[in-house]
């Protein structure tokens, strides 16, 4: 998939080199600082009490890095755990067979994480880690990740998965990444970014930067593209990015508004909105081996904003064709099949479908506000889940568990989630700038 | 030749891999493409085959100038909430710039189409092009032709004024007249 498209440059090359070369000196002088804190808005009522110990150290080897305060910020930033404070624990044992139980149980534990890291003879470094049940004594499990020095923060995660998966019986997905829009400055001076970061907010990477607007970020399925749209040349445009390389493809600059990408499952193909010269915004789904075009809606109205079923046969959109905009779902093989999915609000756009199939995400209007909902398909029923004025652009985690989306926080874009129970919501608290469009990458292949 | 137009800056990246038990503070930027503001006159379009392939980006950046002359120097249209209805206030001024462009067939104008910031981004940039199209077909009722006109939405994603009052969200619903030459 995705072979390179035709880009051809028109302008003489040296004066293009000394203009990205002036471009880059903008960009040196202000660095992205970025630091994204989560901060826990809402939790649920009665979290489970863990305590995760400072994990056995590989010194020098392991450069000081510390697995389980990674751990124990990844299972408390969740929600779904209290983690007992590191002074409040009288010995710090790093096997299963060290654990005393019953120590750990009267200081009101029901799980204790302990662990190891060794290193190898190659340079590697061994993490090792024990789920103990305090309730009732026993190893629930043990689980090893080979790492590096500089893979460490990744094994951290991958323990974190491991041990919210055993207590909670559901996949974490602590060790995926999001991609995001930044915007920093005020006009006529903004910059615009596109960040991708792992899902805490940690190692943030700045992969494309420009002085008009970047948009509608989307990620491939084996999590190594983003599609998106750019409008460095002041018209809309869509490109597919490598994220690990940089390697960049257009791969549509028609006439009118070329936008709203989004990956087919089997990474095949982009659906994506297409207007004209004639302005009327239709979805298409472009084929990225062969560039080939196949028309899916033909309707005067605003149709945008498409959203893959996870089996690759549908396509949920927003359309105003009956007046307000509304979630509608299309049929692949038999596009003319339409059907109508969201009532209720007069408005309600930007469909995002949950890994399941079974849950969609979307923009509501509630009163003047603007929400993010998420709607049973089976049953119809909807439930608002965000409680700010200006709510946009919802995301599942691949494991379905949790929603990210971009909200206000006084005059600023952040980042926000909620579990799609609504009990637990987080603020990745930032100084990016204005934060908007998060996306959550899949689970690495 | 794509490579050209992308720049691999690796911007010094100090990793703190000894990450301690509080937070840590993220390094900034890693690879970066950063990419050119404007006038990267460019050939474009992946699909010669369809009716929308080979589309010619306009690499025309910021325009010019324009002309001069009372309803002229006005180059902005204002819309209502959730409408691309151009009032009766603004008859004269497109009537005069359909008589300019009419009179001047080498000039090309751009009409930039914008929202408010409320509700999801790609929907709005379908009505900020649906307010493009409205002062396009403004314009050609009175003879201009297509040719000297391009439309382009920008959603809400260049506001003319930052902000999230009424005010602010009115100033925004609105329709750029951008003179290219």
């Amino acid at each position: 998939m995705n072979k390179p498209t035709k880009l051809r440059i028109a302008a003489p090359l040296p004066a293009l080199a000394m203009a990205m070369a002036m471009s880059l000196g903008a960009l040196l002088a202000t660095p992205a600082h970025a630091d994204l804190q989560v901060l826990i808005t809402k939790g649920v009522t009665d979290p489970i009490p863990i305590a995760i110990v400072p994990f056995a150290r590989a010194v020098p080897a392991d450069g000081g890095f510390d697995v389980a305060a990674v751990v124990q910020h990844d299972l408390e930033s969740s929600g779904r755990f209290r983690p007992m404070q590191r002074r409040d624990m009288l010995t710090t044992p790093s096997s299963a067979n060290d654990v005393q139980a019953a120590d750990w149980k009267a200081a009101g534990n029901d799980y204790v994480v302990v662990g190891r890291v060794t290193a190898g003879p190659a340079g590697e470094l061994d993490v090792d880690c024990d789920l103990i049940n305090i309730q009732t004594g026993t190893r629930v499990a043990s689980q090893k990740f080979i790492a590096n020095a500089a893979s460490l923060r990744n094994a951290a995660h991958l323990a974190s998965d491991f041990v919210y998966s055993k207590v909670l019986g559901v996949r974490g997905a602590f060790a995926t990444r999001i991609a995001y829009v930044a915007v920093q400055g005020k006009p006529p001076t903004r910059r615009f970014q596109l960040i991708v970061a792992d899902a805490d907010g940690e190692n943030p990477k700045v992969i494309l930067e420009s002085l008009q607007p970047i948009m509608s970020p989307a990620w491939s399925p084996d999590e190594q593209w983003l599609a998106y749209v750019s409008f460095e040349n002041r018209l809309s445009a869509v490109y597919v990015q490598k994220v690990h390389t940089g390697e960049r493809q257009l791969v549509s600059a028609r006439v009118g508004v070329n936008g709203a990408p989004a990956y087919s499952p089997d990474g095949t193909h982009l659906a994506l909105t297409l207007s004209g010269a004639g302005g009327n915004l239709d979805v298409w789904l472009l084929d990225l081996a062969t560039q080939g075009l196949t028309r899916l809606t033909d309707d005067p109205a605003v149709d945008t904003e498409p959203a893959w079923s996870p089996d690759g046969k549908s396509i949920y959109f927003t359309s105003d064709r009956a007046g307000g905009p509304q979630i509608y779902k299309l049929d692949i093989a038999q596009p003319k099949r339409i059907e109508r999915i969201t009532f209720g609000s007069a408005y309600n756009a930007r469909a995002r479908v949950s890994p399941d199939g079974k849950k969609l995400a979307f923009v509501t209007r509630e009163g003047g506000n603007y929400r993010i909902a998420i709607q049973d398909l089976a049953s119809g029923t909807v439930s608002v889940l965000s409680h700010g004025a200006l709510d946009e652009s919802p995301s599942f985690a691949p494991n379905g568990a949790v929603i990210i989306y971009a909200g206000r926080e006084g005059d600023v874009g952040t980042l926000q989630t909620v579990s799609v129970d609504g009990l637990v919501t987080q603020r990745l608290k930032s100084d990016q700038g204005e934060l908007r469009e998060p996306v959550w990458g899949p689970f690495p292949r | 030749m794509k490579t050209v137009l992308i720049l691999i800056a690796v911007l010094g990246v100090s990793l703190a891999a000894g990450c301690s038990s509080k937070k840590p503070r993220p390094e900034p930027t890693s690879t970066t493409n950063a990419v050119l503001p404007t006038d990267q006159s460019q050939t474009a379009g992946a699909d010669a085959s369809s009716a929308y392939g080979a589309g010619v980006a306009d690499g025309s950046g910021a325009g010019v100038a324009g002309p001069s002359g009372a309803q002229l120097q006005n180059r902005t249209v204002f819309f209502e909430f959730d409408s691309s209805e151009i009032k009766s206030e603004y008859n004269a001024m497109i009537t005069a710039h359909a008589r300019y462009l009419v009179s001047n067939p080498t000039v090309r104008v751009r009409l930039e189409g914008n929202t408010d910031e409320r509700g999801s981004r790609e929907y709005n940039i379908g009505l900020g092009e649906r307010r493009a199209q409205s002062v396009r077909r403004a314009l050609t009722l009175q003879g201009v032709p297509d040719t000297q006109i391009t439309t382009v939405s920008y959603g809400e994603e260049r506001p003319a004024v930052t902000g999230h009052s009424e005010e602010a969200w009115a100033r925004n619903r609105r329709v750029d007249i951008v003179y290219l030459n």
